[in-house]
């Protein structure tokens, strides 16, 4: 591995910080959002049910949000470390959404910060919903801000090239591309899906392990129905970036399709494998499946692989993680449908023994829909990353112009790997301890709210 | 003023914040994971923890801003130190993220005993990252990134063999703990908390002697490192006589135990005018003699917007802060510890 050239261990590096980054970033947008619904519902319908359940969320949410910080604050640090060649020609281009960010993400922190200490400090309970306000506010606005800058990585405008410096700089025209609209949109989506998916899980795992309350169902009831709401929202604006590929990046739909020849009524192709002189086996084919994914109607006419040169074409293996991820994304959907259509659901043997009334196989689903919409963001960024190799800015540089010419990237990775290890491993001891610590009932009689264990 | 200074300027104050941010951040950590060792635990401890639980994470964001502006403003900044510092710097980064992940498992994650591990993490974690981020202004004195054949080379031998190198990290070590106890005396007298006080001013006595040897040390290394440096900053020796005044009557007020509130304020003034004199006179060059403000500026366009940026910012952040600060640090009632604890 330490034999590898600069270019590749950076590109690893950067990948992998991302990797991590991403998980604790979705968390970071779309758990606010969580936590300031159930404190609205709360102080809305009276019912300390739902303030203790946004009380819970938020300070396990805190811990979260310190490894999202100090990752994202080397993702940060990494951009000018190991991709100096790209700062200097791209770094004015890049700087202002960066800044903007940041500042986003101050006052996310600041109002935060605030909103853990003043549980009981004001009078009146609207004035500490109030302060999750801007604490969502900035989480999205952040996500929104460094979006458009990846977005602008993938369709660049806004600039004029001069000896190979990006000059004439237009700061909006940059930032509000033709990416932007549909990359914001579906990574705001995904990351409230993610969060609602995570709190469901939890909601649906104290009911399978025999937790009757009605605190949990109260927990499962809000957070499946946002996840079903967000999960549908999700996959329509997916559609959308479907037909935003097709028209801007052809390339990277091509390749994610297997698409080499340019033609109208183009059938969509999932699964499978590539022989050695390119022809698709054993796939599934659905006929004008994706001139209506591409253009809406089965005449639209879909670009091929074949249009571009050889050293310009992305890996054909993201394919796998378009499938894999549209898949999942199906399932997201299904699930919480599901759950919402619980009554007319057939009866179970087990129903009503100990699992608050629900079967158990649709309880295992909501647990599983945490992990399955991670995988699916992970998968979703992997092929938008993937997707726009050589390029780094697409059309314009390519990654291996882009990146250091140090010759200790090796011995970092191996750093960052062992140190993302330790965060993660001891991010996951903590939270479960937090948890495990005082349990919802304790703190009920704490509070002195009626309505826990009945036993 | 041109946009060159003005984007210079904004840069160097945003540092200046992290300074005193950081400074008193980390010192905070450090004292309060060695009170915890020393068994003055319930003293210091508490009234440390009850400030920086709140403020934590502002912190780091002072730094991001600094290296996103500057990469911003100054494009060439950006290739020369980004390839040089790619080990520094990332070890800068493992330090930072150690730290901040290990603090908020401490404050929130455990039940209510003090994890003394993860207390030992920020706790050293805190001293060893000012050492690693002020090294940074050894480089910039030039003479040890050097570029040969289109590559960038960062030269650790003249780099550690270096005096000014090990100036600026005492200087680093001490000043932290200087500023930090400073800062936490005059919030424990604030707090009316009299045990408390007394050993936190002790430490703002015990390190205000090394804090001022380890200035005058550093500033005649600037000499024999870099003249042409020197010979600009005694071009302006005001700002360094006022620093010093400064610091002089900060210790005093702390000694007499009176006016803790402007002994504070002298402190930053002590350290604005060192940083801001040290700054100017390193002008107009970012990377001695490889980078200077005027040839590696950004378009006009650009600055324009990165400066408008900034001042929607600072309307946004201003209030922000102020809010905090007024909820937490000149609220008498929650330093004192009658509020309710976090949530």
């Amino acid at each position: 591995m330490l034999s590898w050239d600069p270019v590749t261990l950076s590109r690893v590096l950067t990948g992998l910080t991302l990797f991590v980054h991403i998980v604790f970033a979705s968390i970071g947008v779309g758990i606010p959002m969580m936590i300031a619904l159930a404190e609205w519902r709360g102080v809305r319908k009276k019912d300390p049910h739902y303030t203790l359940l946004a009380r819970r969320w938020a300070r396990g949410f805190v811990i979260s949000v310190a490894v999202g910080v100090v990752t994202g604050t080397a993702i940060g640090l990494q951009l000018s470390l190991l991709w100096p060649t790209f700062m200097r020609v791209a770094g004015q281009a890049i700087a202002l959404p960066l800044f903007m960010e940041t500042f986003a993400f101050f006052i996310e922190a600041i109002f935060l910060g605030i909103y853990l200490y003043t549980w009981d400090r004001f009078k009146k309970p609207i004035l500490h919903l109030l302060l999750l306000i801007p604490v969502a506010i900035g989480s999205s606005a952040s996500a929104f801000f460094i979006t458009t800058l990846n977005a602008f990585m993938n369709t660049p405008q806004g600039f004029t090239l001069k000896n190979g410096v990006f000059a004439d700089f237009q700061p909006l025209v940059a930032m509000f591309n033709p990416a932007t609209p549909t990359k914001v949109s579906h990574v705001l989506a995904s990351s409230y899906t993610l969060s609602a998916g995570l709190l469901a899980g939890i909601a649906a795992f104290s009911l399978l392990r025999g937790r009757r309350g009605v605190y949990f169902k109260k927990a499962l009831k809000l957070t499946a129905t946002a996840a079903f709401v967000f999960a549908v929202s999700t996959a329509i604006i997916g559609d959308f970036s479907g037909k935003f590929l097709a028209h801007y990046q052809p390339e990277k739909l091509a390749a994610a399709e297997w698409h080499f020849e340019t033609m109208t009524k183009a059938p969509l192709i999932y699964g499978g494998v590539l022989g050695e002189n390119g022809e698709v086996k054993y796939a599934l084919e659905l006929p004008y499946a994706l001139s209506i994914l591409a253009g809406g109607t089965p005449n639209t006419n879909v670009i091929g692989l074949n249009e571009f040169p050889v050293d310009e074409r992305p890996p054909l293996l993201i394919h796998y993680m378009f499938d894999l991820k549209v898949t999942i994304g199906v399932l997201l959907v299904l699930i919480p449908f599901l759950y919402l259509l619980r009554r007319w659901l057939p009866k179970g043997k087990n129903r009503g023994k100990g699992k608050g009334g629900y079967p158990k196989w649709l309880l295992l689903g909501i647990v599983a829909l945490g992990p399955l919409s991670m995988t699916a963001i992970e998968l979703g960024w992997m092929f938008a990353e993937f997707g726009r190799q050589p390029w780094i800015v697409r059309g314009y540089m390519k990654v291996s112009e882009a990146a250091t010419t140090s010759q200790s990237v090796g011995s970092m990775l191996i750093l960052f790997i062992i140190l993302y290890l330790v965060l993660c491993a001891s991010c996951i001891t903590v939270l479960v301890k937090l948890f495990r610590g005082k349990s919802v009932d304790d703190e009920m009689r704490e509070l002195g709210i009626s309505g826990g264990e009945r036993k | 003023m041109s946009y060159e200074i003005v984007g210079i300027t904004v840069l160097w104050t945003f540092l200046f914040g992290y300074l005193i941010v950081a400074s008193v951040d980390f010192g905070a950590g450090f004292f309060s994971y060695y009170s915890v060792l020393t068994g003055h635990e319930n003293k210091v401890h508490n009234i440390i923890q009850r400030y920086l639980s709140p403020v934590w994470e502002v912190t780091n964001v002072f730094l991001i801003f600094f290296v996103v502006g500057l990469v911003g403003f100054f494009p060439d900044s950006a290739y020369f130190y980004g390839t040089a510092l790619l080990v520094p710097g990332s070890l800068a980064t493992v330090l930072l993220a150690l730290r901040g992940a290990y603090y908020a498992y401490n404050t929130y994650g455990s039940s209510k005993e003090n994890n003394k591990a993860y207390m030992a993490v920020y706790g050293a974690t805190g001293l060893l990252i000012p050492a690693a981020l002020s090294t940074v202004l050894a480089i910039s004195e030039g003479g040890i990134i050097q570029e040969q054949d289109g590559k960038v080379i960062l030269h650790w031998s003249s780099f550690f063999s270096n005096p000014y190198t090990w100036s600026v990290i005492i200087l680093a070590l001490v000043s932290v703990l200087y500023i930090s106890a400073m800062f936490l005396a005059f919030y424990a007298g604030k707090a009316g908390d009299k045990d408390a006080f007394e050993v936190l001013r002790g430490y703002a006595l015990l390190w205000s002697g090394p804090t001022i040897l380890a200035c005058l040390f550093a500033f005649f290394q600037i000499n024999r490192q870099n003249p042409e440096h020197f010979r600009n900053m005694l071009n302006i020796p005001w700002m360094f006589i006022a620093s010093l005044i400064c610091f002089l009557l900060a210790v005093y007020f702390i000694w007499k135990k009176k006016y803790l509130g402007w002994s504070f304020i002298l402190v930053i003034l002590q350290f604005g005018f060192a940083w801001f004199g040290y700054g100017r006179s390193h002008l107009p060059y970012i990377l001695y003699k490889q980078v200077s403000i005027y040839e590696s500026f950004t378009n006009e366009t650009m600055a324009v917007a990165l400066i408008t940026a900034f001042v929607a910012g600072l309307v946004v952040l201003i209030p922000s802060l102020v809010l905090i600060m007024r909820l937490f640090l000149f609220d008498a009632k929650y330093v004192r510890g009658e509020s309710p604890k976090k949530g």
